[in-house]
């Protein structure tokens, strides 16, 4: 496996002084090229910092991250990036939307007629891939936040990006179409040979996408521990009922709650239903 | 259920917190909430409570923007006024929006000009009158640097705000999609503002008309708020009335204006 995105002793800190929160503690990771890799973890454990750096949104405090053994410079063409949302422009139509880069000056750069066409065939495959078709003429308000999250995924793939980092794409997705767009972006990562960096608070969502699922612990952040899927490359639904599925999901899920120092306190959830009971008694 | 208890269910249904209504009943209770205060204009001036000097009624009000027109200029006065605000407002949007844009989007602009912006638009416009009569002279300048004064300042901030509130996520998309900066500013700032942009503009444009009367107090011998203000010393109060209204239906004719133009420019916001 040749080695895309190489991270090493990534440091990051937000703020100084006493107020000082350090959001990445020595991050070291190497990422494959076409692979799959899911980060999940407690809330701020600093897998939506990672990847902003990785998408050169942030920058580093200290450490490195390399894309073809080159230091990130910013952002740039080869990493695409899906938000979670408002990120679609609701001026431009859908088709608009997705061609949106083909207006930026990075996109154009020595263009020659035929490169011009080839991407207005591209920006057509991307419309028919991710089934837009009968909405290529709308605005996106007009669309379900599933369709939605499909123009944004279409718009970032137009360019070709090697690298498609996803920041909790789907969160706002109610759960069927959520396995929808799951098993649309799983087809893809296969079509296009990106790689993709996902992040999510979703265990299942995490092994079902992943080869690799990156967990993440806390204060200060950092990468905790490292499970390999061990699911077939071709993916279904019914797996998530393997047992094997199952076993990797509490495995995980425990970790991250060992990490995020929060639990549900059994304790004083007795003491209220005590309390409740005998104030019920007095009347 | 009895017929009474049907209506008094619909009168519920009405009052639903920030419930719906038909077009039909909205502009129902629209022209109910536009006759009542006439109806109480007319049935005061005709009950004789009051002196007819203090109180005309509407119709001497009608008659009286009637001759105003015929024997005295009113179309001119409608001119020059409509040509003051327009050439203040013009001037400030012409200036506000840039710097506005500029402080929205650039930090170290925004700590220069805007602490500045938020102290001068405290102080009153119609204290720099004096001011104004000595730097600008007492012609046509005068009257629209006034109303650009009344309007600048507030429209810089709004159009600052404006800006600062397109999402950063739009930003960032377009930064990962290898936008440059000037890319960023003219192919997502600028279009994601426009729809709020043009209400700041409709919005300022009512303080513009407001300001009128304070800027036709410099030595102006023609326009609305002149003629206000020397009916007053006539006691013509049907003329004082007139003008005031005039000025007002002027305004809701180009209130309407922009709504009309936010509909045709940004069809985007109003389909679902």
């Amino acid at each position: 496996m040749t080695i895309k995105i190489s991270i090493q002793a990534a440091h990051k800190t937000f703020g100084s002084g006493d107020k000082a929160i350090v959001a990445l503690q020595e991050v070291n990771l190497e990422i494959g090229s076409n692979e799959f890799v899911t980060f999940v973890g407690a809330s701020g454990c600093g897998k939506s910092t990672l990847l902003r750096c990785i998408g050169g949104l942030e920058t580093l405090s200290s450490g490195s991250i390399k894309v073809d053994g080159v230091d990130i410079n910013g952002p740039g063409v080869d990493r695409a990036m899906v938000f979670q949302h408002y990120s679609l422009y609701p001026w431009l139509t859908v088709t608009e939307n997705i061609k949106f880069s083909r207006k930026l000056r990075a996109g154009r750069e020595d263009l020659t007629s035929s490169d011009v066409e080839a991407a207005s065939g591209r920006a057509d495959a991307l419309i028919n891939l991710m089934g837009l078709n009968h909405v290529r003429d709308a605005y996106p308000n007009q669309l379900s936040g599933g369709m939605q999250q499909r123009v944004a995924i279409a718009r970032a793939l137009l360019p070709r990006p090697q690298i498609l980092l996803m920041d909790e794409p789907f969160g706002a997705l109610d759960a069927q179409t959520r396995e929808v767009m799951h098993d649309m972006i799983l087809h893809v990562s296969k079509l296009e040979k990106t790689t993709i960096v996902f992040v999510t608070h979703d265990v299942e969502e995490a092994i079902y996408l992943g080869q690799r699922v990156v967990v993440m612990a806390p204060r200060p952040g950092r990468v905790d521990s490292i499970y390999q899927v061990e699911l077939p490359e071709e993916r279904n639904q019914d797996m998530k009922l393997d047992p094997g599925f199952l076993q990797q999901k509490k495995a995980i899920l425990t970790r991250i709650r060992e990490t995020a120092g929060m639990h549900t306190d059994y304790e004083l959830l007795e003491r209220m239903t005590q309390q409740a009971a005998q104030q019920n008694d007095m009347q | 259920m009895s017929s009474r208890n049907k209506i008094l269910a619909r009168w519920d249904s009405l009052w639903v917190i920030r419930g719906e209504l038909s077009r039909r009943t909205y502009l129902l209770f629209a022209l109910f909430g536009m006759l009542v205060p006439l109806a109480a204009w007319w049935g005061l001036s005709v009950s004789g409570w009051m002196d007819k000097v203090f109180m005309p009624g509407p119709m001497e009000v009608v008659s009286r923007a009637y001759t105003w027109f015929m024997d005295d200029e009113l179309s001119h006065d409608i001119w020059i006024s409509t040509y003051r605000v327009m050439a203040g407002f013009a001037l400030s949007a012409v200036l506000a929006i840039p710097i506005g844009l500029m402080i929205g989007t650039y930090r170290p602009v925004q700590a220069m000009l805007e602490p500045l912006t938020d102290f001068i638009r405290y102080m009153p416009a119609v204290a720099f009158i004096p001011l104004v009569m000595l730097w600008v002279g007492i012609d046509e300048s005068s009257k629209i640097a006034i109303i650009f004064i009344g309007t600048f300042f507030q429209m810089v901030l709004m159009v600052a705000e404006d800006v600062r509130r397109v999402p950063i996520t739009q930003i960032e998309a377009a930064q990962t999609m290898g936008a440059s900066r000037g890319e960023i500013v003219s192919l997502v700032i600028v279009p994601s503002a426009k729809p709020a942009l043009l209400d700041t503009l409709r919005v300022t444009m009512g303080w513009a008309w407001t300001y009128l009367v304070v800027a036709e107090l410099v030595a102006a011998n023609s326009g609305l708020g002149y003629s206000i203000l020397r009916a007053q010393r006539f006691m013509q109060t049907d003329k004082i009335f007139a003008g005031i209204i005039l000025i007002g239906l002027i305004g809701l004719t180009i209130d309407q204006l922009f709504r009309w133009l936010h509909r045709r420019n940004f069809p985007w916001m109003y389909k679902k």
